[in-house]
C-alpha cells in the first residue's frame, strides 16, 4: 500500500510542484494551504508524513508541528519542515519542536524524494 | 529721684550676677562641658549693640528720622556673608590667632610692623568708642540721681573717673583671670551673652511703658507726631540721603568683623563653625527687636517734652522718671550700663591682648635691658602687661571724654571708630582671596588710610572741640583749599562720615592694590598667603611641615612653652600633642617640623604669630628657604591638587564616554539585529519564488516524458515565478536607493490629474480582468505640484494594484478622487474590500508586511510598495495613510503639497 504524504504550503506553485514530484514517485498525496487546514487533513487523510512548511497564515508550521507532536496517537507520524529561513536558530527550533527533517528552499528534488523515501523506508 | 547708695548697690550686684556667670561659664569650659551653644553664640555677638544704641540710637532717630537704622542693615548684610566669615575663622583657628592684628600680621609674613601697626590703629580708633561708653554711664547717672544729688561725691572725684576704674578693674577680673594667657574666654562670653538679654529686655521694656503706658500705642504716637510740624519728616525716608544711606550701611558692614571686639566675639571665641548658622538670623532677629521702639521713643520723647531742652540720647530714662516709674528706670540704666560694660569689657580684653602681642612683648623681647628674655615663667609678666594696658587703655578713653567728649553725641563718636576699623578691610579681605597681596601693600594701604581718617575725621573732631585750630577744616591745610579736610580736592556735599569714608577707602585700596602688584613677597609671607587663600585646601599638615627645614632641640622649645604658657598648661598640652601623635609620652616626640609648628602655634595664641615667630627662631636654627624654594614647594602642592583634580575629572570623562559607548554599542546592535532580520526576511522572499523555479525546471530538465499540459502549465509558472523574482530584486534596489538617499528624482511642475488619469488607464485591464468597477472624481485641472513625474505614477499605479488585489471580483468597487485642498493636493484611492484592523492600518506600512493575517499572505505582492510609495510622497514633503476598519472597506490617502504663493 502506497504511504501517504501531506503536503501544506501557502504558495500555491510550490503546492503545485511538490504534489507533482510526491505523485510522479507513487506516494498518495493530499495538500493543505494553512496551518489550520493542515491539522484537519492529518485528522482526516492520517499521512505517514508531513512536508510543512513554516511560514504560513493562520498557524505557523512551528505552531503545527508542537500540535502534531502533542498528540501521542500521531506518535509514528514523521515531520519534514520546509523553509526559507535559513538560519541555524530556524533549524535548532525546529528541531526541538519534535521535527524529524528540515529542509532548506530552494531544495534539490532528488535529494528529497532521497530523504522522504529514506525516511519512510526506516 | 533715686538714691546713689541705691543705684550702687544694685549695680554693685549686677556686678556681682555677672561674674557669677563668667566664674560658671568657665568652670564649665574647665570641665570639659562648654555653655557656648549657638544661641549664647548668637547673643553675644550683639556686643555690638552698646550704650550707643541703648541711648543714642533714640537720640539719633529725633534727628535723621529712620537713618539710625543703617547701622543695623549693615551687619545684617555682612552676615549673609557667612562664608567669608566661615573663612576667617577657620584661618585663626588654624594658625590660632588671637586677635584682628595677629590676623592681618600673620597673613603677610608675621609682620610685627604690621602687628604693631594695627594695633595703634585700633587702640586710636576705639578710644573714642570706650570714650563714649563712659559718658553715656555717666550721663545716666546724672539722669538717675538728679540735680538734688549732684554732691554724693566730694569734688576732687569725678564720676566718670571712678566709672572708668569700676569697669577696669572689673574687666581684669573678668579677662585676665586666668594665668595661663590663651586667647579664648568662655565665661566673657557667657557674661556678655547673658547681658545682651538684660539690655534687650530693659529696651523694650521702656518701649512698651512708653509706647502703650504714655500712648495709646504705636498709631496714636505715629498719627500724633504726623501731626506735629517737624516731626512729621522723622517718618519719611529722605532719598537725597541715599548716599549716606549706602556709607553708613557700609561701614557698619564692616564694624561687625573689624571693630577688635567683635573679631574677638565672632571669630577668635567661636567655638564651633556651625553655630554662624544660627547667628546669621538670630543676630538680626536681635537688631529687630531692639530696634522696634527707637523711633517710638524718639517720637514720644519729642511730643512729651515739646518746648523744653531735654538731650534725646537720654529720653529712655528720663520719660520713665517723668512718669514716676523710678523701678523701671533703674532697670533702664541696667540695661544701660549691661550694653557700656558688655562693650568695655570685650574691647578692653582685645585691645590689650593685641597691645602686649602686638605692641610691648617685641620691644621687651628685643631689649635685653629688663632681662626679660632671660626670665624663666613669662605667663605671669604676659598676664600683668595685659592689665597695664587695660587700665592704660580706659584712662586714654576717660582722657578723650575729657577733651572732646562734649562737642559730639553719641552716634558721631562711635562712626569716628567704624571709619578707623575700616581701614582694615583691603588688608584682610585682599588677604584672604588674593595671593598675590603683600606685606608692603598693606603696610602703604593701611598707612595711608589711616592717615586719611585721622585728617578727614579724627583732627576735625579735635577741631570742634575747640582742641586744636579750626583753619585746616576751613581753609584746608596752609590755605590750600584742595586740603580742606572734609571736602578734600573738592569733593564737597558729603556728609562728613561718609566724606572720610570714601576717601580713605579709596586711598587704601588703591595703594593696597598697586604696592601689592609692584612688590614680590618673601618665602614665609608666600607660605601664610597659601595657608589664607587656599585655607580650605590645606587640610593635611603635609605642606605646612615642609616649608620648615631646620634643627632644633626640644628642651628649648618645651622651656619657651614652659616660659609663656606657664609650666602646668605647657606639659598639658604637650601631653594632648603627642597623644594626637599616637605616643604615650611627649619626651619621646620627635623634634621634626610638625613639632616645632606646634611649639610656634602654642606661642601664637600666647603672644601672637609675630613675636611667636621671633622666639622660635630664637631656639630653632631654621635654614632659611629661599622664596623660590617656597614656591615651589607650594607649587607642588598646588600642582598634586590640580592633578588629583584632573585625574578626577578624566575619570568622569572616561565614565560618560563609557556610558556613551555602552548606549552606541546598544543602538548597533539593536540596528545590526534589524539588519539581520532584514536580511532574513528578504531572503525567505527570495528563496520562495526560487523554489518553484527550480523545483519544476527540475522536473521537466529529468523527466521528458512529462506530458504536454503540465509542462505548459509548469513553464508557465516559472515564467511568473521568474518575473516576480525581477520585481523583487528591483523594489528591494530601489528601496535601498530610497533608505540611503541615493534614488534619483527628476522634479518638475507636475500636473496630479492627469497622471492619475494615466495611472487609471494603465491598470485598466487589471480591473476588467477582475470584474472590479474603477471610476474617477478628478477636476479637469488642479494646480500643479513640484514633483516626479514617474515617481508617482509608481504610487498611484501602487494603491490602485492594491485595491483590485483586496477587492471581490465581480462586486468590487474602486474610486478615485482628486481634491485641491488649501495647502496640498489630496488623491484619495477608496475601495469597498474587506477593511483593516487599526493595527493592520500601521503594519502595513512596514516592509514586507502585507495585509492579512500574516507576512506571507503570498502570492498577491512584495511587501514592499507601500512603503516605498511612503518613502516618495513624503520626499515630496507629503502624507500617506490609510484610513479603514475591518468590514468597511480602506481609503488610502496621499497629499502632495502646493507650492507656496509668491
Amino acid at each position: 500500500m502506497a504511504k501517504k504524504i501531506l503536503i501544506v504550503d501557502d504558495e500555491p506553485n510550490i503546492v503545485i510542484s511538490l504534489e507533482f514530484l510526491m505523485k510522479k514517485e507513487g506516494f498518495d498525496v493530499a495538500v493543505a494551504g494553512d496551518g489550520e487546514e493542515a491539522l484537519a487533513k492529518v485528522a482526516a487523510f492520517g499521512p505517514d508524513l508531513v512536508l510543512l512548511d513554516v511560514m504560513m497564515p493562520k498557524k505557523s508550521g512551528f505552531e503545527v508541528c508542537e500540535a502534531l507532536r502533542a498528540d501521542p496517537a500521531r506518535g509514528g507520524l514523521l515531520i519534514v519542515m520546509l523553509t526559507a529561513k535559513g538560519r541555524d536558530t530556524e533549524v535548532a527550533k525546529g528541531i526541538a519542536l519534535g521535527a524529524d527533517a528540515y529542509v532548506t528552499k530552494p531544495f534539490s528534488t532528488k535529494e528529497l524524494v532521497a530523504k522522504v523515501k529514506g525516511m519512510l523506508a526506516a | 529721684m533715686l538714691s546713689p547708695g541705691l543705684i550702687l548697690l544694685v549695680s554693685a550686684a549686677y556686678m556681682g550676677l555677672l561674674f557669677a556667670v563668667a566664674r560658671f561659664g568657665d568652670a564649665r569650659a574647665d570641665a570639659g562641658r562648654s555653655i557656648i551653644t549657638a544661641n549664647v553664640y548668637a547673643l553675644s555677638l550683639a556686643v555690638y549693640c552698646t550704650s550707643w544704641t541703648f541711648y543714642g540710637s533714640v537720640g539719633r532717630a529725633t534727628s535723621g528720622g529712620l537713618s539710625f537704622l543703617t547701622i543695623y542693615i549693615g551687619p545684617t548684610l555682612m552676615l549673609l556673608f557667612a562664608g567669608v566669615i566661615v573663612k576667617m575663622i577657620r584661618i585663626a583657628k588654624t594658625q590660632r590667632l588671637t586677635s584682628i592684628a595677629d590676623f592681618i600680621a600673620a597673613r603677610y609674613g608675621k609682620s610685627q610692623l604690621l602687628a604693631g601697626l594695627v594695633t595703634v590703629i585700633a587702640v586710636i580708633g576705639i578710644v573714642p568708642y570706650i570714650a563714649l561708653q563712659l559718658k553715656a554711664v555717666a550721663a545716666s547717672l546724672d539722669v538717675l540721681i538728679g540735680k538734688e544729688g549732684a554732691g554724693y561725691l566730694p569734688a576732687m572725684f569725678d564720676s566718670t573717673l571712678i566709672i572708668a576704674a569700676l569697669l577696669a578693674l572689673f574687666t581684669i577680673l573678668f579677662g585676665t583671670r586666668h594665668l595661663d594667657a590663651t586667647e579664648r574666654h568662655e565665661g566673657m562670653v557667657a557674661a556678655v551673652a547673658f547681658e545682651s538679654v538684660v539690655k534687650l529686655v530693659a529696651f523694650v521694656a521702656v518701649g512698651l511703658f512708653v509706647t502703650y503706658g504714655m500712648f495709646g500705642g504705636f498709631a496714636e504716637l505715629f498719627q500724633r507726631a504726623a501731626a506735629t510740624p517737624g516731626l512729621e519728616r522723622l517718618l519719611q525716608l529722605d532719598s537725597a540721603k541715599a548716599g549716606t544711606w549706602a556709607a553708613l550701611i557700609l561701614l557698619s558692614g564692616l564694624a561687625i568683623i573689624f571693630l577688635p571686639r567683635q573679631f574677638q566675639i565672632i571669630v577668635v571665641e567661636n567655638v564651633d563653625e556651625s553655630h554662624l548658622r544660627r547667628a546669621v538670623w538670630l543676630f538680626p532677629l536681635y537688631l529687630v527687636l531692639i530696634n522696634i521702639f527707637v523711633l517710638p521713643l524718639a517720637l514720644g520723647g519729642l511730643l512729651h517734652f515739646q518746648g523744653q531742652t531735654f538731650n534725646p540720647d537720654t529720653f529712655v530714662l528720663t520719660l520713665p522718671l517723668a512718669r514716676g516709674a523710678e523701678t523701671l528706670a533703674l532697670l533702664v540704666f541696667i540695661g544701660g550700663l549691661s550694653a557700656a560694660t558688655g562693650m568695655v569689657i570685650v574691647e578692653t580684653i582685645a585691645l590689650s591682648t593685641m597691645v602686649c602681642n602686638d605692641l610691648v612683648m617685641p620691644w621687651l623681647l628685643r631689649t635685653r635691658r629688663f632681662g626679660v628674655a632671660e626670665r624663666e615663667d613669662l605667663s605671669g609678666l604676659l598676664l600683668g602687661i595685659r592689665r597695664v594696658a587695660i587700665v592704660a587703655i580706659l584712662l586714654l578713653g576717660y582722657i578723650y571724654f575729657r577733651a572732646a567728649g562734649e562737642a559730639y553725641a553719641l552716634v558721631g563718636i562711635g562712626l569716628i571708630s567704624f571709619a578707623a576699623v575700616a581701614q582694615f578691610a583691603p588688608a584682610v579681605f585682599g588677604g584672604m582671596y588674593w595671593k598675590q597681596g603683600t606685606h608692603a601693600g598693606a603696610v602703604a594701604g593701611l598707612l595711608v588710610g589711616f592717615a586719611v581718617w585721622l585728617y578727614t575725621l579724627l583732627l576735625p573732631s579735635f577741631a570742634k572741640s575747640g582742641w586744636i585750630d579750626k583753619g585746616f577744616v576751613e581753609n584746608g591745610l596752609f590755605g590750600i583749599g584742595a586740603l580742606k579736610a572734609q571736602a578734600l580736592f573738592g569733593l564737597a556735599g558729603l556728609d562728613e562720615i561718609s566724606h572720610s569714608l570714601w576717601w580713605s577707602l579709596f586711598v587704601n585700596i588703591g595703594l593696597y592694590v598697586a604696592v601689592s602688584l609692584w612688590s614680590r613677597p618673601d618665602a614665609v609671607e608666600a607660605g601664610q598667603a597659601e595657608r589664607f587663600v587656599d585655607v580650605f585646601k590645606h587640610a593635611g599638615r603635609g605642606t605646612d611641615a615642609r616649608l620648615w627645614r631646620g634643627t632644633a632641640s626640644a628642651e628649648e622649645l618645651v622651656g619657651l612653652l614652659d616660659r609663656f604658657l606657664g609650666r602646668p598648661r605647657a606639659r598639658q598640652q604637650l601631653a594632648n600633642y603627642a597623644a594626637g601623635r599616637g605616643l604615650d609620652d611627649w619626651r619621646s616626640l620627635p623634634v621634626d617640623a610638625e613639632f616645632v609648628r606646634f611649639a610656634e602655634t602654642q606661642l601664637s595664641g600666647a603672644i601672637g604669630s609675630a613675636s611667636a615667630r621671633v622666639m622660635v627662631a630664637s631656639v630653632a636654627k631654621e635654614e632659611d628657604l629661599g622664596l623660590d624654594e617656597v614656591l615651589d614647594i607650594l607649587d607642588e602642592a598646588t600642582q598634586v591638587r590640580a592633578y588629583s583634580r584632573e585625574l578626577e575629572a578624566k575619570q568622569q570623562e572616561l565614565e560618560a564616554a563609557t556610558a556613551e559607548l555602552r548606549e552606541a554599542n546598544e543602538r548597533l546592535r539593536e540596528l545590526d539585529r534589524m539588519k539581520d532580520d532584514f536580511i532574513s526576511t528578504v531572503t525567505h522572499e527570495l528563496r520562495t519564488p526560487l523554489t518553484s523555479i527550480r523545483a519544476l525546471s527540475e522536473m521537466l530538465h529529468e523527466d521528458p516524458e512529462i506530458d504536454v499540459d503540465d509542462r505548459t502549465r509548469f513553464l508557465g509558472i516559472i515564467v511568473n515565478e521568474a518575473e516576480r523574482l525581477t520585481r523583487l530584486i528591483n523594489q528591494i534596489l530601489d528601496m535601498a536607493k530610497l533608505e540611503s538617499g541615493r534614488a534619483e528624482w527628476t522634479t518638475g511642475e507636475v500636473d496630479v490629474a492627469a497622471i492619475v488619469r494615466e495611472a487609471m488607464d494603465s491598470v485598466g485591464q487589471l480591473f476588467r480582468d477582475k470584474a472590479v468597477a474603477l471610476e474617477g472624481e478628478i477636476p479637469d485641472s488642479v494646480p500643479a505640484v513640484l514633483a516626479d513625474r514617474d515617481r508617482l505614477t509608481q504610487v498611484m499605479i501602487n494603491l490602485l494594484s492594491n485595491a483590485v488585489k483586496f477587492v471581490a471580483g465581480g462586486s468590487g468597487r474602486v474610486k478615485v478622487r482628486v481634491v485641491a485642498g488649501e495647502r496640498a493636493l489630496r488623491v484619495e484611492v477608496i475601495d469597498n474590500g474587506p477593511g483593516l484592523t487599526p493595527e493592520e492600518c500601521v503594519v502595513i506600512f512596514e516592509k514586507f508586511r502585507q495585509g492579512g493575517n500574516t507576512m506571507t499572505d503570498k502570492p498577491q505582492g512584495t511587501g514592499l510598495g507601500l512603503p516605498i510609495s511612503r518613502q516618495i510622497v513624503e520626499y515630496f514633503g507629503g502624507n500617506l495613510w490609510v484610513e479603514s476598519s475591518p468590514g468597511a472597506g480602506a481609503t488610502f490617502v496621499f497629499t502632495v503639497p502646493l507650492p507656496a504663493h509668491e
